[in-house]
Formats: C-alpha cells, structure tokens, sequence
C-alpha cells in the first residue's frame, strides 16, 4: 500500500510540476498586465475554492469543467452552468438569467447593478465573502464541492465493495476488505475504544465516515489533476462545519456528569463566575482547535509545495528545479504522512470529546 | 480565507457529509463491522471450542488411561484366579482321584479279602467233606472184613489208654 501512494505521489508530483509551467504562461491575471509572475495568484487558484474546475490550459484558453452556478436570489432560485462568465473573474462578463443580472469578481458573484469594485477591494480579505448586501446567496457546486462528492461517491463506491466481498466471503478477509479492514479496525482499537469505552459502538459509523472523509479529501488535494486538486480539507469552512458535526454529537450524548461538570464544577461557589465560564469556552475551543488545526495545516502543505514549485518561476531559470523538485518530492511525501495523520488526529480527538461527554463518572 | 461563499459549502457540506453518513453507515459500516465481529465472536468460540476439545481430550487420555489400567489390572486378577482356580482344580482333582483311588484300593483289598475269606472257607469245607469220604470209604474199606475191625478195635483201644 505505501508503495502504491508514493508511485502515485511521484506521478502525481510529474504532473504538478508540469502544470504550473503551462498555467503561468498563460494564466490571464487580472492583477498584472506585464507578465510578471505572481507565486500569491498561482498559489490562490490553488488553494481557493473557484466556481469552475480548471483542468489545463491549451494554448492560451483554459480548458475547465464548467460547474452549476446556483443562487437563491430576490427572484427566487437561478441556476446557470459557471461557463457563462467566459473564465471572467473581473466583473466585466455580465450573465443574464431568471431577469437578474450577474458579474464574477475573484468568484464571488455580484449582482451586476449593485457590484463596487473599490468597495470590495476596501473590504477585508476576511470580509470579502460576507458582502451580502450586494450579492445572492450562492449556493453553487464550487471545485470544493465537487471534489467532496467525487471523494463521497469514491468511499461508498469503495466501502460498498468491501461491505460485499464480507456477505461472500465469511472466513479471512481479502482484496479491498483485506486493506481496508486493518484501518476500520485501527480506528475501532486504537481510536474508538480507547477514548470513548463501552459505548464506543454507538459512534463508531461517524468517527469511521469522519476519518475517511477526511483522509481521502486530504489525498485527493495532494493530486494535482482533475479530477483531483480540489482543496477540501484546506478549507476553513468544511473544517467548521466537521467541528459543528463533532460538538453537535458531543453536546447530545453529554450525560449529567459532563453537564454537571460544566455547569456545577466541584469548586468552591465563589468561583462560581470564573469557572462556569471557562468552562462553557471550553466546550467551544474544543471544536474551534479540531476546525484550525486540519484547515492550517492542510493549507501550509500546499502552500509550501507551491512556494517550492514557484521558486522556479521566481528566479526565472530551470537550473533552481533540482533543488525545488528534491524539496517538493520531500514535502509531497511528509504531506501524504500528513493527511493521514490529520485525518487520525481530528478522528481520535473527535472520540476524545464524545468520551468526556459520555464518560460515567469520574 | 479561501472563500468564495461560505453558505455554500456550509450547506453542502452539511448535506455531503450527513448522507455519507447515513449511506456509508448502511451500506459500509454496518455489514463491515457486524462481519467483523461476527467473525470475532467466532474465532474467539472456535479457539473456546479447541480449548474445550484439549481438555477434553486429556479427559478423555486420563479416561482411556484409567480404563486401560483398570483394564489391565483385572486382567491381571482374572488371570491370578484362573491360575490358581487351575491350581485348585488340579490339587482338587488330585486330591480326589486319591481318595477314590484310595477308596478303590480299600474296596478292592476288602473284597480280595473277603474272597480269599470265603475261599478259604469253601477250601475247608471241601477238604472237610474230601477227607470225611475218604475217611467213609478208608473206614468202609478197612471195615469190610471183621479182622481188620478187631485190629482196629485193637489198635484203637492199644491208644486210647485209658487213663
């Protein structure tokens, strides 16, 4: 199996090294109109989420898989596939649909009448996507979620599989089960039991489905090509929501003893006013630590293998690509540790607040 | 922040993730694991049931030994006795064929007695009658002229002193 990832993190690896050089020089950056190359814009249409899937660049058009656009605007719900903006990411493209007027700027969509460019640009990068006042709600299947159905189709399509070959096969497991089994049962063993206890059946459909959501999501973005790239897990916004899904099922199977704990800890009454509060924080920094701690550093593996692979194109000479691909070759390697241990990580400490939360007694 | 619309992928992911959930917990993980401890349960009753098996086994050993030995022991006895019920029969029947030999011989020696007794007698009797007629026919023959009877007369008186 380690074999096979670090055949296809190499391969992988060829191809992303080929990409950049085809996208860059061609990319139509809206920034800069002298050519200059800008590792932040290579490294952003990496990272970012984007409303199209770009698959390559063929002399000078990119080549994209055109996503649904869906906004639920003040007309009620429009949908429109994302090539009607023509690759258009300055507000200049003006879509039409359901009597509304559409412009894409940085993919965010605006509508046409009430887009400011100045105004955006004078938001903060963290207010940026809340401009609500000026824009629909959308609720487009982004690059993120397409690769997140690609990645769910992938588990039930491979969990499928191997929940078959079990009706079939009753004695030994092998093929997919044979791999996926030790897995199943290292998050049951090590992951599960350990930290939840008796009750550890309960919970272990999520855990199990939480990891290896997250653990496929985590290679699939460390596969350059379509239909892989999409940067899931990189992305603070589906961290959050696996944190909401973690602290959500943490909160319901809190027994009074997790409450009580929280709300009547065993300290003098006059602590009362500190403790309770820290205590209430608490039971939201758990979740808020889980939500930043996949996102940064899923995001910093890509940032840096991108940096790396920008070193090339910043200093302008193939005679740095040695040193960028022995140091890309590195990172790729330590990422696929990575997404897997990060996958681990958010899973045990997952189990670790179930099991505060159903904990018996102290 | 990496983020075109956060509504969007909140709501997606939400849904994503929930259906996975229910899909993969019905389709995956539930077959997966029931298998899984299915197949633990049995591996932990076979290995039971071939522990079992052993200790039965030695039973069952220890059992056959005990029979065996018991076995061998009564053999044993049955043979002891039989070799001195053979002795005793043997010393019985010797013992007996004495006796009777015995018996046969007393028998045969009183009847040979017995025999020798009664021909002893009938001899008697035989040589009583023998020399009563001879004696008849000596007395006759020496009777049939008086001189011989006076010279008997004589000779018998000559003897028969009296006295």
């Amino acid at each position: 199996m380690r074999l096979t990832q670090t055949l296809i993190g190499s391969l992988a690896l060829m191809v992303f090294l080929l990409m950049p050089l085809k996208g860059t020089a061609s990319d139509p950056n809206p920034e800069q109109g002298d050519g200059k190359f800008d590792p932040k814009e290579l490294i952003n249409s990496h990272v970012w989420d984007s409303h199209e899937f770009h698959i390559a660049d063929w002399s000078g058009h990119p080549i994209t898989l055109a996503l649904p656009i869906i906004l639920w605007t003040e007309n009620g719900l429009t949908i429109f596939p994302s090539s009607e903006f023509h690759h258009d990411n300055t507000g200049t493209t003006v879509v039409e649909a359901n009597g509304q007027q559409f412009v894409k700027y940085r993919e965010h969509i605006f509508y046409a009448d009430r887009f400011d460019q100045e105004k955006f640009e004078a938001t903060s990068t963290m207010g940026r996507p809340f401009l609500y006042e000026d824009r629909p709600l959308d609720f487009s299947i982004t690059k993120t979620v397409f690769s997140m159905i690609f990645v769910s189709l992938l588990l039930v399509l491979i969990f499928g599989f191997a929940a078959r070959s079990y009706k079939k096969n009753k004695k030994a497991p092998k093929g997919v089960s044979g791999l996926l089994e030790p897995i199943i049962l290292f998050v049951r063993d090590e992951i599960a039991v350990p930290n939840i206890g008796s009750k550890y059946q309960k919970y272990m459909p999520l855990l199990l489905t939480i990891f290896f959501f997250i653990w496929l999501n985590n290679l699939i973005g460390l596969i350059p090509f379509f239909p892989f790239s999409g940067n899931v897990t990189g992305n603070i916004i589906f961290t959050l929501v696996m944190a909401v899904i973690v602290f959500i099922v943490t909160i319901f199977s809190g027994n009074k003893y997790y409450w009580k704990h929280i709300l009547t800890p065993d300290v003098p009454k006059a602590l009362y006013p500190i403790m309770i509060p820290i205590e209430i924080i608490g039971m939201f920094t758990k979740p808020f630590a889980l939500m930043v701690r996949l996102f940064a550093n899923i995001t910093a593996g890509h940032i840096i293998i991108l940096s790396l692979v920008g070193l090339i194109f910043i200093f302008e000479t193939a005679a740095i690509s040695p040193v960028s691909i022995a140091f890309v070759l590195f990172m790729s390697v330590l990422e696929l540790l990575v997404a897997a241990l990060q996958a681990y990580v958010f899973t045990l400490l997952a189990a670790l607040f179930i099991g505060q939360a159903v904990e018996e007694h102290h | 922040m990496n983020i075109v619309a956060p509504e969007s992928l909140i709501f997606w992911t939400t849904i994503i993730f929930l259906l996975l959930l229910i899909l993969l917990r019905k389709f995956a993980w539930k077959p997966i694991l029931g298998a899984v401890r299915t197949r633990e349960t049995s591996i932990n009753d076979a290995l039971d049931a071939a522990e079992k098996a052993k200790l039965e086994m030695q039973n069952l050993h220890a059992d056959n030994e005990k029979l065996l030995q018991e076995a061998r022991a009564e053999r044993e006895a049955m043979m002891k006795e039989a070799r001195e019920l053979k002795a005793k029969m043997i010393t019985d029947a010797k013992d007996d064929a004495k006796v009777e030999a015995d018996k046969m011989v007393a028998q045969a020696q009183a009847a040979i007695e017995s025999e020798k007794k009664a021909a002893i007698a009938e001899l008697k009797q035989q040589v009583a009658t023998l020399s009563l007629e001879i004696a008849e026919k000596v007395v006759k023959h020496e009777l049939s002229d008086s001189d011989k009877q006076m010279k008997l007369v004589n000779e018998m008186l000559g003897d028969a002193k009296l006295n």
